[in-house]
């Protein structure tokens, strides 16, 4: 598998030389491969958002290197532009970024800053508006006339339509109604699957992301602690508590569940596979049928 | 965005720190005045020295008031440069129309000297008062003006809401303005006219943003039985103390020495 995104002993600290000086990332070395989704997790505080805006050069790191395809993002600082386009980048409530007369307009925005033009412009908003579900009879109105959850559709197909090849998005379900969080996660899971690109997904949410990611990055305070695939970062419940996190509730039932004794594997991740699991050791013990 | 040192609060312990913020707007007023009336080089060596020991004595690093100078260096330099060509009498120094005289050499000195002081003096104050003291002492300072029937409390209140939101609207800005980098938007190339137009993408955000906070802020205190000033109390009372009646003994004394040295010497500008 190629790697598209490979950070190298990468570092930030904020106020350097001030009283208020924060290592916020500390020498993180991580290599993301094509296609992959990638979920990260983390306290508050943990460092997760400065890494992510190192990512696509908006912060440039105090040390160490981000290569993206293999290159230095930062080998010649006047093309860091291309790199916001490649690596597209969703802030925590992008509904405050909306700004333009039409919700069109606006998810124009990025895309025409690439330079995409005329029918394919056209093409880029409609599919963008598709992926995150907006109606067609939106795209006319002002952005300001949307609701809070349209807004944040909007906004997230304003990144989706300049068409990167890596998708960062920082806790996009946070503030949504439990409905919305869900058709949200899953059209983020349509657009994974169909466009074959490479998703970062933020979030405090470990329900969310132990249904959508590959492998899950883990940070604590500044540190990067665990990198490894979903199942084995969930298997791992006890060390994920010492750093303030927790595993899904579903994970932490079927736990408990084999802690008693019972024959159900480890690290489960939903409700669906709980289920599957469970299933035959009722029937086996007749009170199922 | 964030780095901006001037008006920025440091909190400490040092004793210019805990000066009554009453004490040190008055301070802050004869000083300015003291500053401009120096004639003579003694007297501006005297205010000078007396500038550099309270910085010394609020324990700030000096990085932050060259950081606050470096805002303003421009200003200096322009006034210092057009009073150097300014000056009346002999020249000492002519080409065509400029011409550099002893006089002008002087206003430069005294001009860029001022100023300096001035931005040092300042950015001292705001250092070491937070603003809800430098509000809270203002709304005491004010508090005669009652009589005629100005608004002090409704000004302070105001006072205090810009300068908590201050820091709120820069934070904002900056993320806004990440946002719309992280979209492509371009805000370090292109001639003026370009620049402002990208300015478009981050103001009307922010604006919409500070409308909100507005709303949401006005919400908060009536929530609070907010109704005015109007019989309220404080949490923190504040006092004047023996440090603060030193403090004014030694401005007294700066005062004397300046207008000793404005009598006994002359320069002339």
């Amino acid at each position: 598998m190629s790697c598209v995104l490979e950070l190298k002993n990468l570092s930030y600290v904020y106020g350097k030389g001030t009283p208020f000086e924060k290592r916020a990332v500390n020498r993180v070395s991580l290599q993301i491969h094509r296609g992959e989704l990638i979920g990260v997790i983390g306290h508050t505080g943990s460092g997760k958002s400065t890494m992510m805006q190192m990512l696509n050069g908006l912060m440039r790191p105090t040390e160490g290197q981000v290569l993206l395809d293999g290159k230095d993002i930062w080998a010649e600082p006047k093309k860091i532009r291309e790199v916001r386009f490649k690596v597209g980048m969703v802030f925590q409530y992008p509904e405050y970024q909306l700004f333009e007369e039409t919700v069109s307009k606006d998810i124009a925005f990025g895309a025409k800053n690439r330079g995409l033009e005329g029918a394919e412009l056209e093409k880029a908003i409609r599919d963008a508006a598709d992926f995150t579900g907006l109606k067609p009879e939106l795209l006319e109105k002002s952005p300001f006339e949307l609701s809070g959850g349209e807004k944040r559709r909007a906004a997230i197909a304003g990144v989706i339509a300049m068409n990167p090849e890596v998708l960062v998005l920082d806790e996009p379900t946070a503030g949504l109604d439990p409905m919305g969080r869900e058709v949200l996660l899953s059209q983020i899971m349509r657009y994974h699957r169909e466009r074959q690109n490479t998703v970062l997904l933020v979030t405090h949410s470990m329900e969310d992301i132990a249904r959508v990611a590959d492998r899950i990055v883990v940070m604590h305070k500044g540190d990067l602690v665990m990198f490894e695939p979903t199942r084995r970062v969930f298997s791992q419940g006890e060390r994920l508590t010492q750093w303030g996190l927790s595993v899904p509730q579903i994970t932490a039932i079927m736990q408990e569940l084999r802690r008693r004794g019972l024959d159900v594997p480890e690290g489960v991740l939903t409700v669906d596979e709980a289920f599957r699991a469970l299933l035959p050791l009722l029937k086996k013990e007749g009170k199922l049928w | 965005m964030r780095d901006v040192a001037f008006g920025q609060y440091f909190p400490g312990k040092s004793l210019i720190h805990r000066l009554d913020p009453r004490a040190k707007i008055i301070l802050f007023i004869a000083y300015i005045v003291i500053l401009f009336c120096t004639f003579s080089y003694p007297a501006l060596a005297v205010t000078t020295v007396f500038t550099a020991l309270f910085l010394i004595g609020s324990g700030i690093s000096p990085k932050f008031y060259f950081k606050s100078l470096k805002v303003i260096i421009f200003i200096v330099l322009f006034t210092s440069l057009l009073n150097l060509f300014y000056g009346s009498g002999e020249p000492v120094w002519q080409w065509w129309i400029f011409k550099i005289t002893v006089n002008g050499i002087n206003r430069a000195v005294f001009v860029t000297t001022r100023i300096i002081c001035l931005i040092l003096a300042s950015s001292c104050l705001t250092f070491t008062t937070s603003p809800t003291e430098l509000t809270d002492a203002i709304e005491r300072l004010m508090k005669p003006l009652r009589v005629i029937h100005f608004p002090v409390h409704e000004i302070a209140m105001m006072m205090s809401l810009a300068l908590r939101f201050v820091p709120t609207l820069l934070e904002e800005t900056d993320k806004i303005m990440q946002a719309q980098k992280a979209r492509g938007a371009d805000m370090e190339s292109g001639n003026l006219i370009r620049r402002v137009k990208a300015l478009v993408p981050v103001l009307i955000p922010l604006f919409v943003s500070a409308f909100r906070r507005a709303y949401d802020v006005a919400t908060a205190m009536e929530c609070r039985c907010y109704r005015g000033g109007a019989g309220r109390t404080r949490m923190k009372q504040i006092r004047m103390a023996r440090r603060d009646a030193v403090a004014f003994v030694v401005m007294a004394l700066v005062i004397g020495g300046v207008i000793v040295c404005n009598i006994l010497f002359k320069t002339a500008i």
